[in-house]
């Protein structure tokens, strides 16, 4: 967040648009940028999804194979979640080793889906304790304007939900789809000396004092959150974030997956 | 491993481990126990122990990560290779990278950083064994580490989880709860309630999480009781040694000396052991220590047009110093 160098000047003017109740491209406290979300864009990938979510755009595809299994869960796939931040989305990032942001940003991700039990793990076993499927989720920046955590969350889920597991062509009985059982969504939103925003664009997320990610299921329950940035939150600010978080991913969740 | 427990809490409400749903670990702290770092902090927290330090503020080096209007905080987290069943490679990994990251901008709303511009404060917290909750014990130790290092904070950062099982809230998570649990939340809190670090994975409720953020405030508030106590337990006894203390004469003297040469402060006096050594040795053995080869060069830039009499002086009284830090020790 902070490699933009951003100017006094320029986060004045959105803590004083803040003030007045206002964004600089106009939207609502709890507006969400337009989203364009495509699936099965990439035929050579199991399952795969293209969303643009304001001017942030990415690609996530997912790939899997035969593997085996953690020692510890002998009779569950594996998920694999990886995040690159391609240098040809922003000045700001550069090739090489995924840094601690796509670090996070993969993690935070991963651990929605994981921890919302979205995908049934067990259906993953092939034979238990030697071989199992292993779902790698990649994810891959294509532009960056802000809040690449929310568009990679939503097109992760919906690239899983087209995915066929092609047991015919790795030898291991017929395609399935995926077991999907849930549909985690994550909003993320910024504080901003003082107001909580949805859907940070890029100017919001350099200037915001903390960020919060909640990712939130379909019953309404929370199974991932994530603060980060250098600020602290207090306990009114981030009930009534979660409490904004959970209205928004439900209707990130009718308009934007229930058809697929 | 062993495998799930059957149930995590008995019929009296006690967990496996004998404890109560709101109640933590037994938690002992030592500080100042590493003569090298400018603050330390030894933590045991049930069977977790962690060792934390603190160097700097600091010259930062490549200059192009410095910060022009504050100090840089560089935090690592870092698991010995023997901290855990099963060995794991040493060297940062995903997780670790992301708890660096997260624990780093827990501290960043109490370090008064605008105080040492251009600057780096590295903490260093070393899971020497690990037993559930590693980063919140890592973030415990730390905070003390830091005030022992004399950093300007607002306040101390205490850090604790709170978690699910059996449907039911439990403070301050054991190895079979966070292994097997429904949730984990760790968060680290500043003395006045406010958060600084919050993640969480698994699921609640938006009720449960409202909840879990007041245990996890209480339980936060006994950890902070027991980092003062370690502090003051330190610090009151310094007082006491300090009271006639001959070595100020000495400094007088050197402070004298260096008014020949502006620049020559306190920094110094932090670096002085470590480039004594390499004084006469090749330029070779300076790379291998980029904070104290710089200072060095420094230095050199400064006192160019200094006699070479108070040069000596200044290096002799550098060398009587690590008597006087054993005296402290």
């Amino acid at each position: 967040m902070g490699n933009e160098v951003m100017s006094v000047l320029k986060k004045d003017y959105i803590y004083n648009l803040m003030l007045k109740g206002k964004r600089a491209d106009g939207r609502t406290f709890d507006e969400i940028r337009d989203i364009d979300l495509r699936t099965n864009v990439i035929d050579k990938a199991e399952g795969s999804a293209w969303i643009k979510l304001g001017g942030t755009e990415l690609l996530v595809g997912i790939k899997l194979q035969v593997g085996s299994p953690f020692p510890d869960s002998e009779g569950e796939g594996v998920i694999i979640t990886s995040m690159e931040l391609n240098p040809i989305a922003s000045p700001d990032f550069e090739a090489g080793p995924p840094k601690e942001d796509a670090i996070e940003m993969a993690r935070v991700t991963d651990r929605g889906i994981r921890e919302s039990g979205a995908i049934d793990l067990s259906k993953l076993c092939i034979t238990e304790g030697e071989e199992v499927w292993i779902v790698f989720i990649d994810i891959h920046v294509l532009n960056n304007e802000g809040n690449i955590q929310d568009a990679a969350s939503l097109a992760a889920i919906a690239a899983l939900m087209t995915t066929t597991i092609p047991g015919e062509r790795e030898g291991r009985g017929e395609d399935m789809p995926m077991p999907i059982r849930d549909m985690p969504v994550s909003v993320s939103l910024v504080d901003i000396g003082g107001e909580v925003m949805v859907d940070p664009d890029l100017d919001e997320e350099a200037v915001c004092d903390s960020r919060l990610t909640i990712v939130s299921n379909q019953d309404g329950s929370i199974s991932g959150m994530q603060k980060s940035g250098d600020g602290a939150l207090n306990d009114e600010k981030l009930l009534k974030a979660v409490s904004i978080a959970c209205k928004k991913a439900s209707e990130l969740r009718e308009t934007h997956l229930l058809n697929i | 491993m062993s495998d799930k427990p059957e149930k995590f809490i008995d019929e009296n409400g006690l967990r496996l481990d004998g404890r109560r749903i709101d109640e933590i670990r037994p938690m002992k702290m030592e500080i100042g126990v590493l003569s090298r770092a400018d603050g330390s902090c030894y933590l045991e927290w049930g069977k977790n122990k962690v060792l934390a330090a603190v160097y700097g503020p600091r010259e930062l080096h490549p200059r192009r990560l410095q910060k022009a209007d504050s100090v840089l905080i560089r935090y690592r987290y870092n698991m010995a290779a023997f901290s855990v069943e099963d060995r794991i490679r040493p060297g940062p990994s995903r997780r670790s990278t992301e708890i660096s990251k997260v624990s780093r901008e827990a501290f960043e709303p109490v370090v008064l950083t605008h105080l040492y511009p251009g600057a780096v404060i590295d903490v260093f917290a070393e899971v020497l064994q690990a037993d559930a909750g590693t980063r919140t014990a890592a973030i415990n130790a730390a905070s003390v580490a830091l005030a022992d290092a004399g950093i300007p904070m607002k306040g101390l950062i205490s850090a604790c989880a709170v978690g699910k099982v059996d449907g039911q809230l439990v403070l301050d998570l054991n190895k079979p709860e966070d292994n097997y649990g429904d949730a984990d939340i760790p968060m680290a809190l500043t003395s006045d309630g406010e958060i600084t670090l919050l993640q969480m994975d698994g699921d609640v409720t938006q009720e449960e999480f409202k909840k879990a953020i007041e245990m996890c405030k209480e339980g936060c508030r006994q950890i902070l009781e027991i980092q003062k106590e370690t502090l003051k337990n330190k610090f009151t006894k310094l007082d006491e040694v300090d009271i006639s203390d001959e070595d100020e004469d000495v400094d007088i003297s050197t402070i004298v000396e260096s008014t020949l040469e502006p620049s020559e402060d306190e920094e110094t006096e932090d670096q002085d052991e470590g480039s004594d050594e390499y004084q006469d040795d090749g330029s070779a053995e300076e790379d291998e220590n980029e904070d104290d080869s710089v200072s060095e060069d420094e230095e050199e830039d400064n006192e160019d047009d200094l006699i070479e009499d108070s040069e000596e002086s200044i290096k002799r009284i550098n060398e009587d110093d690590p008597d006087d830090e054993e005296d402290d020790a």
